[in-house]
């Protein structure tokens, strides 16, 4: 009976801190599914500026000039980068000492971070394959841009440790977005 | 034979006459004694029973907007504008609805019962609905306008919808996505999600926390029907009276996190100036004459009812005016029915045009009491020196100037 009573208590006390967890979090419907680890990992492509989501990989600048023309990006971007029909990705030649928002509106130089250029290469590129690059030749691809735009030198080696720790020319030069509330007003003092 | 039988025998004759000349449905002249008919009549179709059509001569239509051809030579539909200048009421119809993308888009056909949306991140039960189950969940339905941040009328443009076009506002019907948030468990300090479509470019954008489980709806209809192709099908995220892009479309993935992500959508908005950043993002208070508005003709003095649309990105609608002097008087328009919040609002007012050379114009003010400004207080309020040109800061809601010629005639009058 003592046995029993002690077996009773112990077996309550996971189910009481479990239910204790449960009070706060617990699904209210219980419409959907768990998703398997395995189908978060293929679909999280989101990657932040701190780049935990990055993979394991590396690649080069060399490496990425001979995928920016066997990949055909200089179709579209041209051959240097520019003067194609896509977006340009070098910066516009205004001299090295200015305000890097002088480049023009240029991913691999505008973006405060490398993470944004590694995610859209990833995600979005190239027109009509996207999706079929590996992670090293997004590594190599974006290290030929950043290359390109003076923001890292020939012979970097990029990956996923790397890459975050780039100090891109913008950095710290954008405005962020304000805190945002329901019923504030879009800009303090401003009456439009 | 009385002379009244006698003309009707006429009559018969000549009727039998009149119709074998004719082929059937072709158009008939009216008849003595008959009043006039329409046009033709249309034998039934499958496709009109099935799904309706509208007259052939109602011909408004969308068009490419902002410079590039939709679609575009690698066949992208990029940004295309509704024609406000026909709108009545408040709705949008699905086909007119303006449509953005960020890159150019081609239209992801996705099968629904294929589709599915994911939430996970920071929360402590990672989700996965299909469209059966989200439509399981409890449902809300609202009215709210979305508009493209490159919205911005300028002297080059001619009409309504060249300026104003890149606004719609539909019915939406949907999740509330606080709903499923809150189903999922968010944790502390997941200030944003990261909200992903699923086409080509998989467009991605950042959101706070707070407007997250504020009022933002994931969306599978839209007037009284499935979300649209080019709007989303079968999933959207609508985001009320935040700039277009934020409104992710063919959704499949929620990501609670930590951080701003700097998306490429993010990055596309990025800016130097603070207060470019903040009035890039919630819109504000906006109205907008669509009748009478520029391209189109008065055919001569008298009555008219102005008629327009307001909206804002804080709240309702709470009052609009109009002046026929080009500002420099201001009467109230009437509101018609009720003001919802960040959706558009139809306004009315009763003019008597006197034929002599008028502008017209309306303001908007909501219920959080942001006033919509002309030009010259945006110059004003930032300094600006006057005659210079500018560009207004952030998502560009100044006051549209529209001048009616004594000919009738009704023209931008942005300087």
């Amino acid at each position: 009976m003592r046995l029993l009573k002690q077996v009773a208590a112990l077996s309550l006390l996971p189910l009481l801190l479990l239910g204790v967890t449960a009070q706060a979090q617990s699904p209210t419907y219980g419409v959907g599914r768990a998703p398997t680890e395995v189908e978060v990992r293929a679909w999280d492509i989101a990657i932040s500026p701190t780049g935990e989501e990055l993979p394991v990989g590396s690649g080069t600048v060399d490496k990425g000039s001979e995928l920016y023309l066997s990949k055909a990006c200089a179709g579209c971007h041209g051959t240097t980068g520019s003067g194609g029909i896509a977006p340009r990705l070098v910066k516009d030649d205004v001299g090295p000492d200015v305000d890097p928002w002088r480049f023009g509106r240029v991913l691999p130089i505008r973006s405060p971070y490398a993470t944004t250029v590694w995610d859209f290469i990833n995600r979005a590129m190239p027109l009509g394959q996207e999706g079929t690059l590996t992670p090293d030749e997004v590594y190599s691809l974006t290290a030929y841009l950043l290359f390109l735009n003076d923001v890292i030198a020939d012979g970097t080696v990029l990956d996923e440790k790397s890459l975050p720790l780039i100090e891109m020319p913008n950095r710290d030069n954008w405005a962020q977005v304000p805190d945002w509330f329901p019923r504030q007003p879009r800009l303090y003092g401003y009456p439009y | 034979m009385s002379s009244k039988q006698s003309d009707r025998r006429e009559f018969l004759k000549r009727g039998v006459a009149l119709a074998s000349g004719l082929g059937l449905g072709a158009a008939t002249q009216p008849v003595l004694g008959q009043l006039p008919g329409p046009e033709a009549h249309q034998h039934g179709t499958d496709e009109i029973v099935a799904y309706g059509k509208r007259s052939r001569f109602v011909t408004s239509v969308r068009i490419p907007h902002g410079g590039r051809h939709s679609p575009d030579t690698f066949g992208l539909d990029f940004h295309i504008a509704a024609p406000l200048q026909d709108s009545v009421g408040v709705i949008t119809p699905s086909s007119l609805h303006y449509m953005g993308t960020t890159r150019g888009s081609f239209i992801p056909d996705i099968d629904p019962d294929k589709h599915h949306l994911m939430i996970h991140g920071m929360v402590d039960n990672p989700l996965v609905f299909t469209m059966a189950e989200l439509k399981r969940m409890p449902s809300v339905t609202r009215l709210h306008f979305i508009e493209c941040a490159g919205n911005r009328s300028s002297s080059r443009m001619t009409t309504v919808q060249e300026t104003h076009g890149m606004t719609s506002c539909a019915e939406w019907t949907g999740v509330l996505l606080s709903t499923l948030l809150k189903e999922a468990g968010v944790h502390e300090g997941a200030d944003w999600i990261v909200a992903e479509g699923v086409e080509e470019v998989k467009g991605a954008s950042s959101l706070p926390m707070t407007k997250a489980m504020d009022d933002c709806l994931v969306c599978y209809a839209m007037n009284g029907e499935a979300v649209r192709p080019q709007q989303g099908f079968p999933l959207r995220l609508l985001v009320p009276g935040f700039e277009g892009i934020f409104n992710v479309k063919w959704l499949r993935r929620i990501k609670v996190v930590d951080q701003y992500y700097m998306t490429y959508n993010d990055y596309g908005h990025l800016t130097q100036d603070p207060a470019n950043a903040a009035l890039g993002y919630q819109i504000g208070p906006k109205s907008v004459i669509t009748y009478p508005s520029g391209g189109q003709q008065l055919p001569g003095h008298g009555f008219y009812e102005v008629s327009g649309l307001a909206w804002s990105g804080g709240g309702a609608v709470s009052r609009v005016e109009v002046s026929t002097d080009g500002g420099r008087t201001w009467m109230d328009a009437e509101i018609r029915g009720t003001a919802h919040p960040m959706a558009h609002t139809r306004f009315t007012f009763q003019w008597n045009w006197d034929g002599t050379e008028s502008e017209l114009q309306s303001r908007c003010t909501d219920d959080i009491g942001q006033v919509q400004p002309s030009r010259a207080q945006v110059a004003e309020f930032w300094n600006i020196p006057a005659g210079q040109p500018f560009s207004v800061k952030g998502q560009d809601n100044s006051i549209q100037p529209w001048r009616v010629a004594s000919d009738g005639s009704v023209h931008n009058a942005i300087a």
